[in-house]
């Protein structure tokens, strides 16, 4: 078996962003980047499905600057074979679209039996690039998957709906899947792991790709409607004026 | 401007999300046309005749991406909508991106709001917002939930039957229901929930012990429950439960879009969290900045006095 599995490298969402000064994206200097969360899953599924394989091979792809390598590594680190590093230093100006078309240019004379993206990036949440890429290889895919099951060339999935509801679907491979949150326990590389992980090569690759059909104008901070009003310092006076919110509405 | 609107059906049951898309559309399009699969004594009704282009769900049964996307890009190769809207469910963030590609027409995904000529979309969490330039002559967009004002009318669309012809490798077997629930939390006067700022299992006490001493429920986000800490019942959220309680204390939740669809109803809120900027404080009225293990014993014994 021939397995893809793309991966992104996001901020941290905790993080305290900042709005860069051509208001095209955020100041990087002192955020934590870290594997998007969807994709975790995904790997831990290719990974899964990798080790019932036996005579697989399982290729882990990541579009962006130096830094995504160690997205890539840790997913070299949780089992997959190798690694496929598209360089682009500005990795936040392309559209979904140019993204799915560059991994598209990757994989399309390598006989993918199984792809496996995340549902989402969690800065972007675009939800797009697994599917385009799917649509461009002409491959069959299924969105938001929280199951999977693999039997001689046939696939049973299911996908989340609305309210806990899920969708059962069959197809054949060669297919595409988008992995949402749930669908496994992604696992934690072992200290052996993450050493064995430093020997596996990761091949570089330019973009070349340039054919962007969206592009950022500009981002920026939500006016607070509303909004909260945010106390903070010492735990004994917070808790006496939750108790005090809580009593002027009734509710204590 | 010419909008397509798609409409979605499920179990032959049209969904409401067509009002939403259709009062946002309202905002800057002039001609508004329809499109859905589904069953033709269960029509959407607008305030005016708007074309409604139609397939018949009994010929091509639920969702399948292959069959709806080939009758949907019939329609846009005749009408030749400037926008195609869907509204951002499972449903239409899996069909709009293989229109996007077909079309090759930039997408904008989960659009929140048209401002200033625009379309603008969360980014980070909802932490920021992002506005985005097109190129060419048509876009794909999902909207989310709560981006238009509903928009129902009395008027039954003029119906035009649509066709295809189509194989598909894509075999939809089908529905697997939610699984029973073990406590109805949209009956919860009080809702305390914990997020995964609990940081470990053990924790789940903690925010539990706060519901029992406010007489609430215990209620979750969904990494809490993905990660088996806390039933699936107890999930507060788009794929959970939609609550209104009186109050709702949100422990450790961030509040994402999907977390806040199913509690934004609620009366009071108020959130505990470490980082001041979460968007939950968008919807919270008081905002405790405070790791929650430290600060929720200390509140108890407040509750207490
Ligand atoms: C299709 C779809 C459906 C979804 N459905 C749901 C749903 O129904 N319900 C749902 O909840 N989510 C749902 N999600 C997931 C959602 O997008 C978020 O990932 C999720 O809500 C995040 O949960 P959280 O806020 O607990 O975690 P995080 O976003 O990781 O936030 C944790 C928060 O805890 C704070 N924190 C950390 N440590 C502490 C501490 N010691 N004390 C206090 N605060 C601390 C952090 O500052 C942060 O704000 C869905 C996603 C998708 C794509
Ligand atoms: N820069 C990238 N490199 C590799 N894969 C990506 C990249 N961006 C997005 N993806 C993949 O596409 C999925 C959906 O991302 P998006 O369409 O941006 O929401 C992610 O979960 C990844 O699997």
């Amino acid at each position: 078996m021939n397995i893809l599995v793309c991966v992104k490298q996001v901020a941290d969402m905790e993080a305290k962003f900042k709005v860069a000064p051509d208001e095209k994206w955020f100041l990087e200097d002192d955020i934590a980047f870290k594997m998007n969360e969807y994709d975790e899953y995904a790997v831990e599924e290719a990974v899964k499905f990798r080790e019932s394989m036996p005579d697989s091979n399982l290729i882990v792809l990541s579009i962006g600057a130096e830094r995504v390598k160690e997205a890539i590594k840790k997913a070299l680190a949780m089992g997959c074979d190798s690694g496929v590093h598209i360089k682009h230093d500005k990795e936040y100006m392309l559209d979904s679209y140019s993204k799915a078309y560059a991994i598209y240019e990757y994989a399309k004379d390598k006989n993918f039996d199984i792809i496996f993206t995340g549902m989402q990036s969690q800065d972007r949440g675009s939800a797009q690039v697994g599917i385009i890429l799917a649509e461009l290889l002409g491959i069959p895919s299924v969105s938001t998957i929280v199951s999977f099951k693999y039997e001689s060339g046939e696939v049973e999935v299911k996908r989340e709906l609305e309210g806990g509801k899920k969708g059962v679907v069959k197809l054949k491979t060669p297919a595409l899947f988008t992995c949402q949150l749930g669908l496994n326990t992604p696992r934690y590389p072992t200290l052996p792991n993450i050493m064995k992980a430093k020997k596996k090569s990761i091949e570089e690759i330019e973009f070349s790709y340039s054919g962007n059909l969206a592009e950022t104008d500009k981002i920026y901070f939500p006016e607070k409607k509303g909004g909260a009003m945010i106390i903070e310092g010492d735990p004994k006076e917070l808790a006496q004026k939750v108790v005090a919110f809580l009593k002027d509405n009734g509710l204590a | 401007m010419k909008t397509l609107l798609v409409a979605e059906y499920r179990e032959n049951k049209l969904l409401e999300s067509i009002y939403e898309c259709y009062g946002f559309t309202k905002q800057f399009a002039s001609d508004i046309v329809v499109f859905g699969v589904g069953i033709s004594s269960d029509l959407p009704q607008f305030d005016r005749n708007v074309k409604f282009y139609f397939a018949d769900s009994s010929k091509y049964g639920e969702y399948n991406p292959d069959f709806h996307k080939s009758l949907l890009i019939k329609v846009i190769e005749k009408e030749k909508p400037e926008i195609v809207i869907f509204s951002h469910s499972s449903f239409g963030w899996d069909l709009a991106p293989r229109i996007s590609a077909l079309l090759k027409a930039p997408m904008l995904t989960e659009v929140v709001e048209y401002k200033d000529g625009t379309f603008v979309m969360p980014l980070c969490n909802n932490k920021l917002r992002r506005v985005a330039k097109t190129s060419g002559s048509q876009i794909v967009i999902t909207l989310q939930g709560g981006a238009g004002q509903s928009e129902k009318g009395s008027v039954t669309p003029e119906l035009v039957d649509i066709d295809a012809d189509v194989v598909s490798k894509y075999n939809f077997v089908g529905y697997e229901e939610a699984e029973k629930k073990d406590v109805d939390l949209t009956k919860a006067n009080i809702i305390v929930s914990a997020g995964r700022g609990v940081g470990k299992k053990e924790n789940i006490s903690i925010v539990e012990s706060l519901a029992n001493a406010l007489g609430g429920e215990l209620g979750s986000s969904r990494p809490v429950v993905d990660a088996g800490w806390v039933s699936h019942s107890r999930q507060v959220g788009t794929t959970g439960q939609t609550v209104s309680p009186k109050l709702y204390v949100a422990c450790g939740i961030s509040g994402a879009i999907q977390h806040l669809a199913g509690m934004k109803k609620s009366e009071k809120v108020i959130a505990i969290n470490t980082d001041k900027d979460a968007p939950i404080g968008e919807v919270a009225d008081l905002l405790v900045v405070a790791d929650l293990n430290q600060f929720i014993p200390v509140l108890i014994e407040n509750l207490k006095k």
